[in-house]
């Protein structure tokens, strides 16, 4: 980040956390309807933190992270309301030179699919250049020499002899090391990886984690983890958002939410993992299906799935329950729902 | 465990080389891929074999081989004493037909220009007598709703669905012929945790009904543990380790088969801080140069100077139960441990 923006931007000045996402409203807008993706999504994450967001497909995840990077398909994406304050200051209301000069500096992503996120026909070392080259004017051979430490740094083996090579001559492991040395090569306050490894081995993505949380321990990054792997999350996270229809239906410490959820969607979410003392038996299921973000149900969104639903349900939407200054839950049963314990 | 009912698949020294070939107006082979190299093993009805590994070590070539989408280089698959490796014409649709896959890409396996009513249906298209043609749009219907997709999306084209909801809509097709044998390609990888209970169930209630013996492929162990009576685990177009269910995750026997589970994250953050791991260093070697004698040597802390010279036979040694192709084969509990 450069001092010159950091200075606009208040560092240290205002009360809040590094990135705050508050109450994000964005839709899309197509020939069926309109559909509402992200409908008050509310979450928070400091330097050194790692929030994970788990969520099922469709449930806005990406979307949510696309519009803090700013690279929200507009149209038919459209912004309906929310702030994404990045320390204290709404990037939604800033201009887009400014935006851009966030995105790779201030907050980088580390997308999904590294094959198709890098350029087939250009060399991964001249791509990570290109990074310092364009944001620093940094000169080509030192671009090239940055590129080559970046590269050692997230362990390709004889990165100087491979940094004129294309990214299909790489594993798809390798690929996301790529990904990774491109998001932290300007040094941002903020990583955001959308399942950064689950196209991957297990092997190769115990690897990828172990890396992560080493740059994030050197750089004492905010890392913002997008995943639906339960695993993985209890592995790193310190905190979690779940996420359903569009909105944060559970927020807690990773302790808290793993022994006592307290929302049905994250109870359910736990008892339907696979567990060796259950084997054979059917296993724990939420039953139907994800809303139809065209006509999402009325009331709270998972009334038609949940096993506590009572008739007020289906007509009150619940809003983010306070538990405790770490805890919420967009349950009007949250109560219920902690106490009852394993089903 | 279905241990002795009868074997409805039987695999033998199967191989599949890919040429590897330079030069563009005279192509020249200058070595071979080898992405199946010798893997043998029996499938019982109604049974589910688990087959995990790392990704390059050969899991879908075989599963195309089982299908007969690929010729094997050498080696035969019998299915009901038949080789469908031979099989050709209207003999193979009909073992096919038997032999059902759910494939592994969701994006690239569904045609964009078809809705889905028309994937689904497809092989009732091909295969014309199992559903008569005006009951198969509700046939299509019911197995979308089985999947956990919204019948009434039938006429929706692929683009118009999420990664998860795509893949359903291949399991959905899989499922239309109902055949003996289903290869399961990593089935619920791209499903959320919520649909992936419900898509399990759906395997194991279907296997019951109606007799059905999987072949189970994927990455995530305690998916795999949990629906596999027996599991084969490979490395580098090998069976390096095969056993039942308790064998392989209480005991593994085989260095590689030791690092895999180990790398599994557990669902429980508690104790997270002391967890040991065996974390492999480095990808696996390229199959078109493996390492001489044991293919892991490279990665493995257990490698001596035998290991670079003689292939560990797939056989049970002195102190292992099952077989393992490791010289030192020594069980080890590396879940329990954690
Ligand atoms: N460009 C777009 N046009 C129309 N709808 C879109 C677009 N991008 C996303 N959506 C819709 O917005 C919703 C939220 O999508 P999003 O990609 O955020 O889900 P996700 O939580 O990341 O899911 P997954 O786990 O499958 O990645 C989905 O229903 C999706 O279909
Ligand atoms: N048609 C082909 N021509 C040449 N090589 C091939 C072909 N198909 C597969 N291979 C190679 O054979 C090896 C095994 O590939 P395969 O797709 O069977 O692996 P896999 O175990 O299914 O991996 P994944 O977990 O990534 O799906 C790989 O090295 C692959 O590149
Ligand atoms: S508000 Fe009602 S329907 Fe929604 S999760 Fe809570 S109990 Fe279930
Ligand atoms: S045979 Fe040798 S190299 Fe191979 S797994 Fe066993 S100890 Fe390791
Ligand atoms: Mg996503
Ligand atoms: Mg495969």
């Amino acid at each position: 980040m450069t001092e010159v923006l950091s200075e606009q931007m208040g560092r240290g000045s205002h009360g809040g956390a590094l990135l705050e996402v508050d109450n994000l409203h964005v839709e899309f807008r197509t020939r069926a309807g309109v559909a509402k993706a992200v409908n008050g999504v509310t979450y928070s994450v400091d330097a050194g933190e790692t929030l994970a967001v788990l969520g099922e497909s469709g449930s806005g995840k990406s979307v949510t992270a696309q519009t803090i990077m700013g690279i929200l398909d507009m149209p038919p994406g459209k912004i309906t309301g929310g702030e994404i304050r990045f320390r204290g200051v709404d990037l939604l209301k800033l201009p887009d030179d400014q935006r851009r000069k966030i995105r790779g500096e201030g907050i980088s992503m580390v997308f999904q699919d590294a094959l198709s996120a890098l350029n087939p026909v250009f060399p991964v070392g001249w791509q990570i250049a290109e990074m310092f080259r364009m944001h620093r004017g940094t000169s080509r051979a030192d671009a090239k020499k940055m590129a080559v430490e970046l590269m050692d740094r997230v362990r390709i083996p004889a990165a100087k002899e491979r940094v004129n090579d294309f990214p299909h001559q790489f594993s798809g492991g390798m690929r996301q090391r790529i990904m990774i040395a491109m998001a932290i090569a300007l040094d941002p306050e903020i990583l955001i990886a959308d399942e950064p490894t689950t196209a991957l081995d297990v092997t190769v993505q115990a690897q990828i984690m172990g890396l992560l949380a080493e740059l994030q321990r050197d750089s004492n990054m905010g890392l913002i983890l997008i995943t639906h792997d339960l695993g993985v999350v209890a592995d790193v996270a310190d905190k979690i958002a779940v996420m359903y229809g569009g909105r944060i239906v559970e927020n807690a410490p990773v302790h808290d939410l793993y022994r006592d959820p307290a929302h049905p969607y994250s109870k359910g979410l736990l008892e339907s993992i696979p567990r060796v003392d259950q084997k054979g038996q059917e296993l724990y299921a939420i039953k139907g299906l994800p809303p139809n973000l065209l006509e999402m149900p009325t009331g709270c969104a998972f009334h038609p799935r949940c096993p506590y639903r009572r008739d007020n349900c289906v007509t009150d939407v619940p809003p983010l329950y306070t538990i405790s200054g770490t805890r919420g839950s967009a349950c009007h049963y949250w109560r219920e729902v902690i106490d009852e314990g394993e089903r | 465990m279905k241990a002795n009912a009868e074997s409805i698949l039987e695999v033998r020294d199967l191989v599949k080389h890919f040429p590897l070939t330079q030069g563009i107006v005279v192509k020249r082979q200058i070595g071979a891929i080898k992405a199946v190299d010798g893997v043998s093993f029996d499938l019982h009805r109604g049974e589910t074999l688990g087959v995990v590994g790392e990704s390059g070590c050969g899991k879908s070539t075989l599963a195309k081989l089982l299908m007969a989408l690929e010729r094997p280089t050498s080696g035969s698959v019998r299915i009901h004493g038949r080789d469908i490796t031979t099989a050709r014409g209207s003999e193979l649709k009909r073992m096919r037909r038997n032999i059902q896959m759910v494939m592994q890409d969701p994006y690239t396996s569904l045609n964009p220009r078809m809705t889905v009513g028309d994937i689904v249906g497809e092989p009732f298209e091909i295969h014309t007598d199992v559903v008569p043609k005006g009951g198969r749009r509700r046939r299509v219907q019911e197995l979308l709703e089985v999947v956990g997709l919204n019948p009434d999306h039938i006429n929706r084209y692929p683009h118009q669905f999420s990664g998860g909801q795509r893949q359903r809509i291949g399991i959905a097709r899989g499922l239309a012929l109902q055949p003996e044998i289903i290869i399961c390609d990593e089935p619920v990888s791209a499903l959320d945790v919520s649909i992936q209970a419900q898509v399990m169930n759906l395997l194991e209630r279907l296997q019951n009904e109606f007799d059905l013996a999987y072949i189970f492929i994927a990455h995530d162990l305690s998916v795999v543990r949990h629906i596999s009576d027996r599991i084969a685990v490979m490395y580098l177009g090998k069976i390096v380790e095969l056993g039942s269910d308790a064998q392989i995750y209480d005991g593994p026997t085989h260095p590689y088969t030791q690092a895999l589970l180990s790398a599994v994250p557990v669902p429980d953050p508690e104790g997270r801080e002391t967890r040991q791991r065996i974390i492999l260093q480095g990808d696996p070697p390229s199959p078109a140069n493996p390492p001489s004698g044991c293919h892991f040597r490279t990665r493995c802390w257990k490698a001596q100077d035998i290991c670079a010279e003689q292939t560990p036979a797939l056989e049970a040694r002195p102190g292992s139960d099952h077989p393992s192709a490791c010289h030192f084969a020594e069980a080890r509990d590396v879940v329990n441990a954690q």
